[in-house]
């Protein structure tokens, strides 16, 4: 073990030595004549040190020095700094080092190549980007050090496909084999470029660059239908939030609320009322979207309480007459919030962690923000079934439901539990407010977008049943995206009315069918 | 009540007589009342179609106002067509946002639609075969109540989304409009807007006739029952699918008719026509003026539309609030609605 230490000791020792000595070498030429300094450049670029950027940028800006015992100063606004060694130098009388064309042809060859290896990770990514685009056979080895030492997942994938690239633009049949078969193993639309223009070139090689533009195809659809299902999912998630609480007020309670749409609108509302009041406070600015999560539900819980006793209430066992009601105040909300708010769309802005954009496998790009609204819906739909099954609550609420005359018997208060029950579900559809002002407009009419497509969704699930609310929502928002690129956004929802409409031909209770007593109703 | 109505018809008809004698003449009516009223008589002929079906038939539709818009699509068309030359680009066939759209060639939908009487059939057989479908469809499997109001509130929204595309073919969200004569009869003129005015009042008396004979026949009497005890109806032998399915296809005809009236008189039709919010405000008006009978869903439109009017300029801002509080009083505390109000008045004096 020490043995081996000591010999990989003595291996190294004069490499490290010798590169240290070939940086400075190197760099000593540059105080020299044009060809010396074009020369010095050149080989600056080769050995791959990014601490010859600096220096090299400073000889084409003009801002490098040569003192009178020839040492290399870098100038750096007022203060000048050896170029070797980075030490400050207070010497005066230096000359700016004078340079020609062709001097500055080599710099920026050097610069170009130098970049592969740059501390900014942005810069990197840029030269990976130039050299693939540039895809000369050259480049090749120098590809070949910067992969070495690249660790960031990114950069190194956009530097294996400029190596392949540039394998493909060699001279040697083995290299090109190897390039086209890289390239065949990506997913990138700009490779698959690169080999259907290299395939006219190289007919010799023809069914490989086919083999491996099929192999770039087949992942490229995998992508674009993962991309697809995802979009689908998030549409899903959103109308899954808006159809929840619609799916406990109509759904468990048979209580049909046009006014949700609006109790949705209010829970956005809400959110950016908390984000304008917390920004004074430095505190919990930060949090002002998770808190307005709790606060949009007790507003619209609120609401929906008031709106049971008040009105509904009145109204049981005349669905019509609620349908119109309902309707009517979600008028009057909506122009007290236009009056209130103004029509203009209000400003609620994402935390930082919503933003941005997540890449999966296969170069699968999903937004943070609808992520995260696909993770919230179904913790918000665990928390209601958690609510209706687990609780005291749920179960008085599930027992009023079946029979409400032998729960109150038993004495349960069945107004209350009315109340509760509707203020649940309005409550939720706040909650869906939070969500929605994340990714819609914050305006008097945001709900009723979503009004109809909620009451589908209940509809094509089953009236009553949530897991038929998540099926409903989610095949509806995929099969939605699915036919978007053929038949575009309107017709597509136009298809998908079109298509409940028939559906609910065949199975008028749903996909999950309440059996039994209470489907009788 | 027969002299009363055939006083407000008699009322109704000497609007435009009015209007033709000079402005300062003590008994003269300004342009505005009439063509105002002209087109509350087509929201009374609206009111009354959704009263056949809902009021009589019991299908709380929340797409009539669909139907509405399609019959004034398809007089709209008719119009396009009239104008011909004179348009914007002078194109002799195509239609300005055709021209505009880049279409070479009129689509096959609107053939036809130059001649007067083609285009007056659509206006009655496109809503009335989007509503035999929709209709059969959702009869056939006993979808009722709220289902079938969320089912035709949706076919509503889709017609929306749907005409609001440019590559439909109707002028996309602009809609139509621009019109220039209609049954060679320049429109925007006196005497047009009172040729329009009688022809909507004529249409409203008739359908207000074929509608009380209906419901007062054999016919009239099951589908009441229908309304009050679907599955006894049923049950006594009654196809109250088809029952249902006649007034539905009936009263979107009914609908469309309107629809067609109301277009030339404010010269323009556009997708917005088809919002889900203009069909709710038609069943506010009956509800208004009282579902099931005639009268008060007539009563109702004029009404509801002349508070909107005057409330629209008075109070702008106060109209929503209104019409939402009509919602609730009117399901809340008047069930019959206004007839209701006056028959207890006249029950209250009666001894």
């Amino acid at each position: 073990m020490r043995r081996i230490a000591i010999l990989l000791l003595v291996l190294l020792a004069p490499l490290a030595g010798h590169a240290q000595d070939a940086f400075e070498a190197a760099l000593a030429g540059l105080g020299g004549g044009f060809a010396q300094q074009a020369e010095a450049a050149e080989r600056l670029g080769m050995l791959g040190d990014p601490r010859a950027v600096p220096i090299l940028r400073a000889l084409s800006d003009g801002r490098l020095l040569r003192a009178g015992d020839g040492a290399l100063l870098v100038r750096e606004g007022d203060r000048n700094t050896f170029a070797l060694t980075g030490a400050a130098a207070e010497i005066s009388g230096a000359e700016p080092v004078r340079i020609n064309n062709r001097v500055r042809a080599a710099l920026r060859g050097a610069l170009g190549r130098l970049s592969l290896v740059s501390p900014d990770q942005a810069e990197r990514l840029a030269a990976a980007e130039a050299v693939f685009r540039s895809r000369a056979a050259e480049n090749i080895p120098l590809l070949e050090a910067a992969l070495a030492r690249e660790n960031v997942a990114r950069i190194r994938e956009r530097m294996e496909l400029a190596l392949a690239a540039s394998r493909l633009a060699a001279g040697d049949e083995a290299a090109k084999r190897a390039g086209i078969a890289e390239l065949g193993a990506s997913a990138s639309t700009e490779a698959r470029a690169v080999l259907l223009e290299s395939r006219a070139a190289a007919p010799a090689l023809a069914a490989e660059i086919d083999a491996a533009v099929t192999a770039i195809d087949r992942r490229l659809a995998i992508r674009h239908a993962a991309e697809t299902f995802f979009q689908g999912l998030s549409l899903g998630s959103v109308l899954l939030l808006a159809a929840l609480g619609l799916a406990v007020t109509f759904g468990v309670m048979g209580v049909i609320n046009m006014a949700h749409g609006e109790f949705v609108m209010l829970g956005a509302y809400t959110t950016f009322v908390m984000q304008e009041a917390l920004r004074g406070i430095p505190a919990l600015a930060p949090w002002s979207l998770p808190l307005s999560v709790p606060a949009a539900f007790l507003v619209a819980a609120a609401c929906g309480a008031v709106l049971e006793r008040g009105l509904i209430r009145h109204l049981y066992g005349r669905p019509l007459e609620t349908l119109l009601l309902t309707f009517g105040v979600g008028m009057m909300i909506q122009q007290a919030v236009r009056l209130g708010f103004g029509a203009q769309n209000r400003e609620v802005t994402s935390p930082p962690w919503m933003q941005g954009t997540l890449e999966l496998a296969f170069g699968v790009t999903v937004t943070q923000n609808r992520l995260w609204i696909l993770v919230f819906s179904l913790l918000v739909l665990g928390l209601t079934v958690a609510a209706i099954h687990l609780t005291r609550f749920g179960l008085e609420m599930r027992a009023v439901t079946q029979n409400r005359r032998i729960a109150a018997a038993m004495g349960i208060r069945t107004g209350r539990v009315d109340a509760f029950t509707f203020a649940f579900g309005s409550g939720i559809a706040g909650i869906a407010g939070v969500a929605l002002s994340q990714i819609d407009n914050v305006s008097p009419n945001l709900g009723s977008g979503y009004i109809i497509d909620s009451f589908m969704v209940v509809v094509f699930g089953g009236v009553g049943s949530l897991a038929g609310t998540l099926v409903g929502a989610m095949s509806l928002g995929v099969v939605n995206k699915v036919l978007e690129p053929y038949a575009g956004v309107v017709l597509a929802k136009v298809f998908v009315l079109v298509a409940i409409m028939l559906f609910i031909q065949r199975r008028p209770r749903g996909l999950f069918a309440l059996r039994g007593r209470a489907a009788e109703q | 009540m027969r002299a009363g109505l055939g006083a407000a018809v008699g009322l109704l008809a000497l609007l435009p007589a009015l209007n033709a004698l000079p402005t300062d003449h003590a008994l003269h009516v300004s342009d505005f009342i009439v063509s105002v009223t002209g087109k509350w008589i087509c929201y009374a002929i609206l009111a009354l179609s959704l009263d056949l079906a809902w009021g009589y038939a019991g299908i709380l539709s929340l797409g009539h106002g669909a139907f509405f818009a399609l019959g004034g699509y398809a007089i709209g068309m008719h119009l396009m067509r009239l104008i011909g030359p004179r348009g914007a680009y002078g194109h002799p066939v195509l239609p300005d946002f055709m021209v505009f759209l880049g279409y070479t060639q009129l689509p096959w939908f609107w053939r036809g639609f130059e001649y007067f009487p083609y285009a007056a059939l659509m206006v009655l057989l496109v809503p009335g075969a989007l509503a035999l479908v929709v209709g059969f469809l959702a009869f056939r499997s006993r979808i009722t109540g709220v289902y079938l109001s969320i089912l035709t509130q949706a076919m509503t929204y889709a017609l929306m989304l749907a005409f609001f595309r440019n590559d439909m073919g109707f002028g996309g969200n602009n809609g139509f409009t621009d019109f220039k004569e209609l049954l060679g009869m320049p429109l925007a003129t006196p005497r047009a807007r009172a040729a329009l005015f009688y022809a909507s009042l004529v249409a409203l008396v008739a359908a207000f006739l074929i509608c009380s004979v209906l419901t007062r026949t054999k016919y009239g009497r099951v589908l009441t029952a229908i309304r009050d005890a679907e599955s006894r109806a049923r049950f006594l032998g009654y196809d109250t699918a088809r029952h249902k399915l006649f007034a539905f296809v009936l009263s979107a005809m009914l609908a469309g008719l309107a629809g067609a009236l109301y277009v030339p008189q404010v010269g323009i039709i556009n997708p917005g026509e088809f919002n889900p919010g203009n069909s709710i405000e038609a069943v506010i008006w009956v509800a208004v003026g009282g579902r099931g009978t005639l009268v008060g869903a007539v009563l109702g439109a004029f009404s509801v539309n002349a508070l909107k009017t005057w409330l629209t300029s008075a109070a702008p801002d106060l109209w929503l609030f209104a019409l939402g509080g009509l919602f609730v009083v009117v399901t809340l505390f008047l069930p019959r609605g206004l007839i209701g109000v006056f028959d207890r008045l006249r029950k209250g004096r009666a001894p």
